[in-house]
């Protein structure tokens, strides 16, 4: 597991390092993943601890969004003033990008192989 | 006696052992309401959580800094726990590669639909400038959307919690939204999710089925540097 979690910190932190060398708009474990990704292309395959590791830091992904979520407390004052308009951006943008993003995924895996289905 | 008490809570409040211990007891009882619902999407772990923490921390008096200071040790692993995505990734990606067409243009129209939604909405109703400029990156992972808020004179640290709000939103109502257009495919459902709400949508995404977190882990990582790119040339013709 130490290995392992090793492993993604050096991924990492060399996509930190190329996001800020080369100035990309991307963020640094950004890049960490697709460096990542290549090579286990490469290797053909994540080796038996990193995997494992992996899966127990994606399993509770969600408990890692909580602390900056509670940031949301020293704002509230800020929304409050323009609560209206930001509500119904946020709620009707959200429900129409869900929506036009899985529509034209199902029509474009129609359309050029003419699955039967 | 009561001097104790208040003793205690000094120490406790100055120390970065409080901030982090809630978290995880926070988070552990918001996940456990969130299985005993079945998985209901409504009962997210991520709202849950953090209603109970603002609440706490209102009640004692405790600054967000000093509960960060704490809090910070799981932040950190938010950047590992994004580059082990790419293992998922791997998985999956025979599918993703049967899917190219599919992908890149459902990922140029979810990035279009979530930047200039926002803004026209923002300003049909009257939202000030600086707000609709802090809207328009809100469905791109938080870093990515802070700088691109920064770069087109939005508020950055607003643009962070409409960037959570709206990873909050896809997390809880996507299933809603899925069904009631009837498009059932896990990959479809994942990508759509990842596009319009980053990592909250990919995190609950992983809850469902692996399938779909694969693909929204890829749809958030396109979809931030697809929209890094977008925003500041939408932005000057909007």
């Amino acid at each position: 597991m130490l290995g392992a979690l090793t492993q993604l910190l050096i991924f990492q932190l060399a996509g930190e390092v190329v996001a800020r060398g080369l100035a990309l708009p991307v963020p640094g474990p950004v890049l960490g993943m697709v460096f990542l990704f290549v090579a286990l292309l490469l290797r053909g395959g994540p080796p038996a601890p990193l995997q494992t590791t992996g899966q127990n830091l994606l399993q509770h992904l969600s408990l890692l969004f909580v602390p900056a979520g509670t940031g949301i407390m020293v704002h509230l004052h800020r929304v409050a003033s323009e609560w209206l308009p930001l509500a119904l951006s946020l709620v009707i943008s959200t429900a129409a990008t869900l929506i036009v993003t899985a529509l034209v995924m199902k029509l474009c895996m129609r359309a050029p192989t003419g699955d039967a289905s | 006696m009561s001097q104790d008490i208040g003793q205690i809570w000094v120490y406790l409040s100055a120390s970065p052992l409080l901030g982090l211990t809630i978290t995880l007891i926070a988070y552990q009882g918001a996940f456990w309401i969130y299985q005993r619902s079945g998985a209901n999407p409504l009962a997210n772990p991520v709202l849950i959580a953090v209603a109970v923490l603002v609440l706490f921390l209102s009640l004692t008096g405790t600054s967000y800094e000093t509960y960060f200071a704490g809090a910070q040790f799981v932040h950190f692993l938010l950047g590992p726990a994004t580059v082990a995505l790419a293992i998922p990734l791997y998985t999956q990606f025979k599918r993703v590669r049967s899917m190219l067409l599919p992908v890149l243009a459902g990922l140029l129209a979810g990035s279009l639909t979530a930047i200039v939604s926002a803004v026209w909405i923002a300003r049909l109703f009257g939202a000030s400038s600086a707000t609709q400029l802090s809207l328009a990156p809100k469905s791109v992972t938080t870093p990515i959307a802070m700088g691109i808020a920064e770069r087109i004179g939005g508020i950055p640290s607003l643009t962070a919690v409409l960037v959570i709000v709206t990873g909050i939103l896809g997390a809880v109502g996507a299933r809603f939204v899925f069904d009631a257009i009837k498009v059932r495919d896990p990959a479809i459902r994942g990508f759509a999710i990842g596009i319009a709400s980053h990592g909250i949508g990919t995190a609950r995404a992983f809850q469902v089925n692996e399938q779909s977190g694969a693909f929204a882990a890829l749809a958030m990582g396109m979809n931030g540097a697809l929209t890094a790119l977008l925003v500041p040339w939408l932005v000057a013709s909007l």
